[in-house]
């Protein structure tokens, strides 16, 4: 590991004065930054430790109705919370499906939306990568990639956003606060990911020196608190990323779907957003014959980019169950296999 | 100097006199528990620095260039080791005096054969300056392309496969059975290449004294280490003191000394310090053994009665392009189907990989599941159960060979775990069970077997005039219990409370207790306390039986029992004394005797020796979606005697849990112009977690085995893989109705 500067700044513009020099990182929870800095991905020269910054570390109620999300707040805890559960279960859902007991205690709320993606060539650096080093091509195009993306990819870019959290957050019209050297400014999670196209190391909307410094969810989102799922499907029962994840939120009544929002995970370089699936669903009869064209039309424009055709068709399906288990409703409890197929089969005693 | 444990906690349990069978919890449980069990890497001698190795990215080339000048002006380094200032061997890395001697990469020259292979190695002051130093060497290579995979290369017939048996190999006429058939399968099933992925890494602390040398590391096998570490460096083996008491898990990997740890003691020759290397994650994938990639074809034919009538398995694999270890998949055959023809052979090729080597029952893991599986698909084409497919084709004898079995309780293991599973209302066809959640159902079972292995081994025993005793063995725990079940058979040698007795082992410099693995420990190290204990016994009978002053004067060396601390008349048990009295009276501090575990030859020749099991699994699959669970697991084994049945269970759970790993998650996926892995980290290298493992039932089957040794011990570490893995394909396919050829089974080979 190279030799960095760590700096502990006291207040946040402290913070975004540090990390605005050049070659500086925020460090959060640190599971992925770590990672990637003792690999030889990123070599900050400069961390900025802002995993102590009292301030970003609150659940708050909005006048508003809506609610902030400190960009700290730790990723279990947030699930844990009743109150969010209660209102946002798939959000909670998404995220006690994610990674593991003891990483979810560390990883916070803004270190989720900026996790880097799992494609291994990335983490390789022997290997050309675009989004490692700009121009250098992707090794991935004709690797290993049964598990790269199927939608919004580009030539120069293949690779997925791995966040299981971020998929009902996009669904649910998350907007990210944040705070850099010209002040506050709001951008919606849709708009804040990026995708590839010619650039894929342009990730996100922040610009040096921002920091996230909260997340905030509608009031609107908690409407849907009563028929809202999130679906994972992986390689093991726990502790895996997506292969395909949806996220499906629904107002039902009198057999009508009133409002709907969906979001698929595991597909494209962000969250993914389905709002012309969402124009399908919206004032139709809520069966399986609407989910069924709501699959189609969230999958209309995707195509493999390696030996992942697969992945399309799982979505499809995805798309399906996870809108007929919105449709069903919220459970009582959460399940003890979080957003798991087999949520609610006997033996799924242990939550890993 | 001997290692210290405090291995004396007490057992919770009430004994009958015997500590042999008892289920006593680990002895080493509350220092690993409570952080104190102090393993290789926890070691830190005064002045010691740190040693990172630099490996190469390349799979097959040639070092060109390595910026030692950046690496050597980076603050805290103290010397980057490469082939140029590598201190001289006594012995050539690459010479192969025989076939368990394993060609090692220790900076002989400037090639590489494949990635993750040791280039350099930067000695620093800390942990941090190393690894920067060994990034800065920002290698440049000359590149050849890779040969990657089992198509990568030309295949030829390897001259010995395993531990050297015969790559061909059969009894009868196979083209006849076939054609004699009244029906015939014949499938092809691929499984991939799989690292050991011990939790612990391999890690060595050396510090050298003139000579003599003294390292901490764990190895699987401490005499043979010492032997190659000794012969390597050209000094006596004595001079080489290893400690090994605890090892976070072998699985093979740590049954050789590796490259990369005798890279550290040369590190620590170069600089002149104590040193330390550990492995990092990443670079366990290539330098430290794996095991091979195969592709297996079985045909077999069966008579109108379910009867085989032709066994044919195939197996292609893999070794490195500089040494051989093939992984013997086809032998699985041998042992556990009658059939009057059988057919086994092997073909390899050479690949830009490390070189594989023994992991979890290597051959009867990778075979176990092709075998099961092509029996199973055999049944099925016969219109028969899985169980009463394989009781038509049970082994009286092995079929190979045609030698009698010293024991073979494999039809009361079907009886026990068939029973306990509720195999009876399974039907017959796939895909027609649906749990109330509308899951695919499935049952499928498996036979599991692996042989009752011995090796050589050596005990000494002391009894002392406070009455205690001690027993020391170089004996190594991986975690599989060797602390407890060693202490028990001691206890049990010398007559003695398990609290009585002082156990030593872990440590180089004790009787040489041969090797972990081949899950023959138990029985070889065990085999030697056992007669170490009896020698010791026959010395202080001899002591109490010639002394007129003893109450068994004249009782003769066979007419005493020794228990409970005392000896016995046998035809008179009111009469007996204390060893303390007997020692005391004798002037003796302490008396000593020595034990050799070893397979009898006679024996050998006889019989074919093997443990046997029976699993059942249930998998549910989400039938739009393809993912699986196993949701139960049910394992009857009879493997001989049990020492502790609490170890066993553990055991054996770990083995089935293996097996699950094996059919549905362990894959080194490797990119296949590179050659490199690109999922060389437990995030992505997928084993199963707990919530893949709800429910494991693991049944002792009892079984006495007169011919294998005298204590009547098979071995239990490796057989549960056998069996589970194939159990685990089979109740897929009668879930989906797909045949999973290729392992492990993914989501998109039944999404359909
Ligand atoms: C083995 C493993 C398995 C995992 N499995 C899953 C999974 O199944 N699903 C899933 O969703 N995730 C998974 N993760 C990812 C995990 O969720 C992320 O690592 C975690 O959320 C990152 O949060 P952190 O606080 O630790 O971020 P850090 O590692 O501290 O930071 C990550 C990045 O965000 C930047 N950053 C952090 N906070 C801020 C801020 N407030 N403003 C600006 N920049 C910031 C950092 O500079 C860094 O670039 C897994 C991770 C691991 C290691
Ligand atoms: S897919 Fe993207 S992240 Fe992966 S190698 Fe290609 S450019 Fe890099």
């Amino acid at each position: 590991m190279r030799d960095f500067d760590y700096i502990r700044p006291a207040t946040i513009p402290d913070a975004i004065a540090a990390a605005a020099e050049p070659g500086s990182a925020y460090l959060a929870g640190g599971t992925n930054l770590l990672d990637l800095m003792k690999g030889g991905i990123t070599s900050p020269e400069r961390i900025v430790d802002i995993s102590r910054l009292p301030e970003l570390n609150r659940i708050e109620r909005l006048d508003d109705g809506g609610l902030r999300i400190g960009a700290l707040v730790r990723n279990a805890d947030l699930a844990y919370d009743p109150a969010f559960a209660k209102s946002y279960p798939a959000v909670a859902e998404a995220l006690l499906s994610g990674a593991s007991a003891q990483l979810r205690n560390a990883a916070t709320v803004g270190g989720n939306l900026l996790q880097r993606t799992r494609c291994s060539y990335f983490y390789d650096t022997a290997s050309a990568c675009n989004r490692r080093e700009p121009g250098a091509g992707c090794d991935a195009l004709e690797g290993e990639n049964r598990l790269h993306a199927v939608l919004g990819w580009s030539d120069a870019c293949i690779a997925t956003h791995p966040s299981d959290f971020c998929v009902p957050l996009v669904a649910l019209d998350a907007v990210v606060e944040i705070e850099g050297k010209k002040g506050r400014r709001h951008v919606t999670l849709e708009e804040f990911h990026r995708l590839p196209g010619e650039t894929p190391q342009r990730e996100n909307a922040l610009e040096p020196g921002d920091l996230i410094v909260a997340v905030r969810l509608p009031a609107e989102a908690a409407s849907f608190s009563a028929n809202a799922r999130y679906l994972k499907v992986r390689e093991r029962t726990s502790y895996a990323f997506a292969v395909v994840s949806a996220a499906a939120a629904l107002v039902v009544d009198g057999g009508k779907i009133r409002a709907a929002r969906l979001a698929l995970g595991g597909v494209a370089a962000k969250p993914w957003r389905a709002r012309t699936a969402e124009a399908v669903l919206l004032g139709a009869n809520a069966n399986e014959v609407t989910f069924a064209s709501a699959a189609e039309a969230a999958l209309a424009d995707a195509s493999p980019s390696g030996d992942n055709a697969f992945k399309i068709e799982l979505a499809r399906r995805i798309v399906v169950r996870a809108l007929m288990s919105a449709q069903a409703g919220t459970p009582e409890r959460l399940p003890a296999l979080p957003a798991s197929p087999f949520s609610n089969i006997p033996g799924a005693r242990h939550d890993a | 100097m001997t290692l210290e444990l405090s291995l004396n906690q007490q057992p919770a349990h009430a004994r009958q006199g015997s500590s042999i069978g008892q289920p006593l919890t680990r002895r080493d449980g509350f220092l690993k528990v409570t952080g104190a069990a102090r393993y290789a890497a926890d070691n830190h001698p005064p002045g010691m620095l740190y040693a990172v190795l630099a490996v190469s990215s390349i799979a097959r080339g040639r070092v060109a260039a390595l910026d030692i000048e950046a690496a050597k002006a980076h603050q805290g380094v103290v010397e980057v080791m490469t082939p140029k200032n590598r201190p001289a061997l006594a012995a050539d890395p690459d010479a192969k005096d025989h076939p368990f001697m394993f060609r090692l990469d220790l900076l002989q020259n400037d090639q590489v054969r494949y990635p993750n292979q040791s280039i350099a190695v930067v000695i620093a002051e800390t942990l941090e300056a190393a690894t920067e130093g060994a990034a800065l060497l920002s290698p440049r290579y000359e590149v050849l392309p890779a040969r990657v995979g089992l198509d990568g290369a030309e295949s030829f017939v390897p001259r010995g496969v395993g531990v050297g048996g015969p790559a061909v190999q059969h009894k009868g006429d196979v083209e006849a059975g076939l054609k004699s058939a009244k029906t015939r399968i014949e499938a092809t099933y691929e499984t991939p290449a799989q690292y050991h992925n011990a939790m612990e890494p391999h890690a060595i602390v050396v510090a050298w004294d003139g000579d003599t040398l003294s390292i901490d590391t764990p190895s699987q096998g401490l005499a043979m280490a010492q032997g190659r570490i000794a012969g390597l460096f050209g000094i006596a083996p004595e001079n080489v003191h290893i400690r090994s008491p605890f090892l976070g898990g072998g699985f093979g990997s740590k049954g050789m000394i590796s490259g990369p740890q005798v890279l550290g003691i040369l590190a620590a020759r170069l600089v002149g310090r104590p040193v330390k290397l550990v492995l990092r994650r990443e670079q366990m994938y290539g330098p430290v053994g794996h095991r091979a990639p195969t592709r297996q074809t079985l045909r077999m034919g069966m008579d109108g009665e379910g009867r085989l009538t032709a066994l044919d398995h195939h197996a292609k694999t893999a070794s490195s392009t500089f040494d051989d270890f093939f992984e013997p998949a086809a032998d699985a055959s041998h042992t556990l189907y009658a059939s009057p023809a059988i057919a086994t052979s092997h073909d390899a090729v050479r690949l830009d990989t490390g070189t594989p080597l023994f992991m979890r029952a290597p051959g009867e893991a990778t075979g176990s599941i092709a075998l099961e599986s092509a029996i199973d698909e055999a049944a099925h084409a016969c219109g028969m159960d899985p169980l009463e497919f394989r009781l038509r084709n049970y082994a009286e004898v092995e079929p190979m060979t045609g030698k009698p079995f010293s024991s073979k309780a494999l039809r009361e293991c079907y009886r026990q775990a068939a029973e306990t599973f509720g195999w009876a209302s399974r039907p017959l066809q796939p895909r027609l069970m649906r749990d109330a959640d509308g899951f695919l159902t499935g049952w499928g079972m498996g036979t599991a077997t692996f042989p009752a292995l011995m090796f050589q081994a050596e005990a000494r025993a002391v009894l002392r005039a406070d009455g205690s005793g001690l027993m020391e063995t170089g004996a190594q725990d991986m975690g599989q219990g060797a602390w407890t079940a060693f202490a028990q058979i001691a206890a049990d040698g010398l007559g003695l409370d398990i609290d009585q007795v002082d156990f030593r082992a872990g440590s180089s410099d004790l009787p040489n207790a041969g090797i972990a693995g081949g899950s023959g420990h138990t029985a070889t190290a065990g085999m030697a306390i056992h007669n170490a204990g009896a020698a010791v016994i026959a010395r202080l009978a001899d002591l109490a039986t010639g002394n007129e002053a003893s109450p068994l004067f004249g009782a003769g060396n066979e007419g005493v029992l020794a228990r409970g601390g005392r000896l016995y008349r046998r035809d008179d048990e009111s009469r007996g004394e204390s060893y303390a009295e007997i020692l005391t009276r004798a002037g003796l501090s302490e008396i000593e005797g020595h034990g050799k575990g070893a397979p009898d030859p006679a024996s050998q020749e006889t019989y074919a020796k093997h443990a046997h099991g029976a699993v059942f699994a249930e998998v549910k699959v989400d039938p739009d979606f393809g993912q699986i669970r196993v949701t139960r697991l049910v394992g009857a084994f009879a493997a001989g005697r049990i020492i502790n049945p609490r170890l066993v269970r553990s055991q054996y759970y770990g083995g089935m849990i293996w097996g699950v790993s094996f059919a549905l998650n362990e894959e080194a996926i490797t990119d296949r112009r590179s050659g490199r892995i690109q999922n060389a980290n437990l995030a992505e290298y997928h084993v199963p977690v707990n919530a893949d493992v709800p429910s494991v039932e693991a049944l002792l089957v009892h079984e006495d085995d007169p011919h294998v040794n005298a204590l009547g011990i098979k071995g239990v570490g490796e057989i549960g893989i056998t069996g589970t893995a194939g159990a685990v394909a089979n109740a897929v396919w009668h879930a989906t109705g797909v045949r999973p050829r290729r392992f492990p089974i993914r989501i998109e080979d039944l999404l359909g």
